[in-house]
């Protein structure tokens, strides 16, 4: 890599970031003032990202998993529950204490086109995190626009300086979306589904690019996502959310090689390889559909759809974490 | 073998005006489907694929310059068959199609059960209560519970509105079906039981399918014939077992190659360079940019050649075939 070693403050012991029994929950209002109920997106998480690692969250659409992302970021304020981001909650941070961690992290949205302002050009879109942050030498904010553009390999610079969003191709705007979120050299990245709005062909790109910038600096890297056929490559630890909550959560091999949540099992069991089989069998799907957010199942929220269902524990009491093989946690009542 | 197949496609071409010129979308596209066959077009965006489901159906936009070539419906040339005459025999009476996002094209504030209907009281004649009871029989087939008939599209998850799109193409009782990215804004689960329900289908109505798809590992789930294009051409058609087993084309490989496979160590590999402009595409091959194999006869734009009894490749590395 051609771009400049980078001086990443990683704090010597503990995870970068942990969220504790975090719940995001959304208030619902009929006529706009009676309250009726809550739809719980996020509810009751817990995890710690150490510092280079790459973790992917798993879920299907309404799992929460996007809710968790603008938590993490800030963007949501946790009904319950912290985020601790080097140490210190997110909750106890001062308006410029704020400042510098959303300098510190990065976001890769999911639809390049959405995040990047039409109206300005990349020149422009790349400088603005810099004025926002304090660079106040414009020669040494076109020097890091630069360096960030030939980080995410849009060079030379020159061609995509003065180019305006719609000018570009959809993986050459997701570049730059990933050059605005590196170009405060953040300590960490958060990346919501960045390729699912991309041709398959550039996905595995990005998804690479990503990676080595991750690896090379030391980054670390939540990517949230609904395909598990990518993330071997691209993640080190997988997280499987259901309906708001992580339900199981191991290495990546361990948990392609060995899921043990009957919800993980039949997520991966829908996954097709290209295979002309597949066309000569039917595939097991789970009935039904993931439960409202807003009236969640009583006991495990999974068990209205569980073929491995124990009536009496599944259904009234929720499961807590067990660890039925070395370092893969599950939060499931058939490994008590 | 030797019967008339369900639709025969003989050089289709169809060009659209733009600002900048005249776009080749379609360029000379042939290919035939059978009775109870399941085909897959499978392409990058841009390929030109979603042209290839509009001029099937006979759906032209506004700006086309050019539109060409042969369609038969059961050996039946249609092309010289007026706007009224098409759609009275062809469509949504024996060809009718799902198009892209078509699930979150449903009239809001109609009931899910009057929109499936629809076609059975446009195109048929039928009373409503005629209507009624088969579009219940038919929200059986696609996996929705007949209560839904009295929903509004809101009311119903991606997945349900997505059958009922199906169900709205299914209701006629077509011969061929088209589906343009049925299942790419789904969950997987949910991917996996719609597929699972056009199987079914399948297996018991007889109907074709054509899967309009980027989705390779998804369309593998039904395909039994693979048409793969390339910037408005077709490079390669052939049986499911061969192309995913053994793809031909160059860019089948590297396409096969690209796929993220769940079971596999391999990190999976992208296909370096962009489609051509189809403003102004190159004399040769197509592809020749991109391709690792080309040589200097890729210059000339590169005839078809048919590989064994059911594969054609549009390549010059495959001339030792006969000529289609």
């Amino acid at each position: 890599m051609s771009a400049p070693a980078r001086d990443i403050r990683r704090s010597a012991a503990g995870p970068v970031l942990s969220a504790r029994d975090l719940h995001t929950w959304f208030e619902l209002r009929q006529w706009g003032f009676l309250r009726v109920g809550s739809v719980r997106a996020v509810d009751g998480v817990n995890f710690e990202l150490q510092a280079g690692e790459a973790v992917a969250f798993v879920g299907e659409s309404g799992c929460g998993k996007s809710s968790l992302a603008r938590t993490l970021l800030g963007l949501h304020q946790p009904t319950r529950g912290e985020v601790i981001f080097e140490g210190r909650s997110l909750g106890t941070l001062d308006a410029r204490e704020r400042k510098t961690y959303l300098a510190r992290v990065g976001f890769v949205q999911q639809d390049p086109y959405g995040a990047l302002p039409p109206f300005m050009d990349v020149r422009r879109i790349l400088h603005e995190p810099l004025i926002v942050h304090g660079v106040r030498n414009r020669a040494e904010r076109e020097k890091r626009a630069r360096e960030a553009l030939e980080e995410v390999r849009l060079s030379p610079p020159d061609d995509f300086l003065s180019k305006f969003p719609h000018m570009l191709s959809g993986g050459q705007q997701q570049r730059v979306v990933i050059a605005r979120a590196l170009i405060l050299r953040p300590a960490m990245i958060i990346a919501d589904e960045p390729v699912s709005m991309l041709d398959a062909s550039v996905r595995v790109e990005i998804l690479q690019l990503l990676r080595s910038i991750q690896t090379n600096h030391g980054l670390t890297l939540a990517f949230i996502t609904h395909d598990l056929s990518t993330v071997r490559h691209f993640a080190e630890r997988i997280f499987v959310m259901y309906a708001g909550r992580i339900v199981e959560q191991a290495p990546v091999n361990e948990l392609l090689n060995h899921p043990q949540h009957p919800y993980t099992q039949a997520l991966l069991g829908a996954i097709s390889d290209p295979d002309p089989d597949n066309a000569l069998q039917m595939r097991e799907v789970p009935p039904g559909e993931p439960p409202s957010l807003l009236k969640p199942p009583a006991g495990c929220r999974f068990h209205p759809r569980c073929n491995r269902m124990i009536p009496g524990t599944c259904d009234q009491e929720d499961p807590p974490e067990f660890e039925p093989r070395n370092g893969h946690h599950t939060a499931c009542w058939l490994y008590r | 073998m030797a019967s008339e197949p369900l639709l025969r496609v003989e050089d289709l071409r169809l060009h659209y005006r733009s600002g900048n010129g005249v776009v080749r979308a379609l360029d000379g596209v042939s290919f035939d489907i059978r009775r109870n066959e399941a085909l897959v077009v499978l392409g990058e965006s841009g390929c030109g694929k979603s042209t290839l489901a509009k001029a099937l159906m006979r759906l032209l936009p506004r700006n086309v310059q050019h539109f060409s070539g042969n369609l038969l419906v059961d050996g039946v040339e249609t092309m010289g068959f007026s706007e009224e005459r098409f759609r009275r025999e062809v469509r949504w009476v024996r060809i009718s199609m799902v198009m892209q996002a078509a699930m979150n094209a449903l009239n809001p504030v109609i009931r899910v059960g009057e929109q499936v209907a629809e076609p059975l009281r446009v195109h048929r004649g039928w009373s409503a209560r005629q209507a009624r009871e088969r579009t219940a029989e038919v929200f059986g087939l696609v996996g929705i519970s007949a209560d839904f008939l009295q929903r509004y599209p809101f009311e119903l998850s991606g997945g349900m509105r997505q059958r009922a799109v199906l169900a709205m193409a299914l209701v006629t009782e077509p011969d061929l079906v088209i589906m343009d990215e049925p299942t790419s804004a789904l969950d997987v689960l949910t991917q996996a039981s719609i597929m699972n329900a056009l199987k079914r289908i399948k297996q018991e109505l007889g109907t074709s399918f054509i899967l309009i798809t980027h989705d390779i590992s998804t369309s593998s789930e039904i395909a039994e014939r693979v048409a793969l294009m390339y910037a408005g051409q077709l490079v390669e058609f052939a049986d499911a077992k061969d192309f995913f087993g053994e793809p031909a084309h160059p860019y089948s490989k590297l396409l096969m190659a690209s796929v993220p496979r769940l079971h596999q160590e391999e990190t999976p590999v992208h296909i370096p360079g962009q489609p051509p402009n189809l403003l102004d595409p190159p004399e040769g091959c197509r592809f020749a940019e991109r391709c690792p194999s080309r040589f200097d006869r890729c210059d000339r734009d590169p005839e078809t050649f048919r590989i064994g009894n059911r594969r054609t490749v549009r390549c010059w590395l495959h001339a030792a075939g006969s000529r289609v």
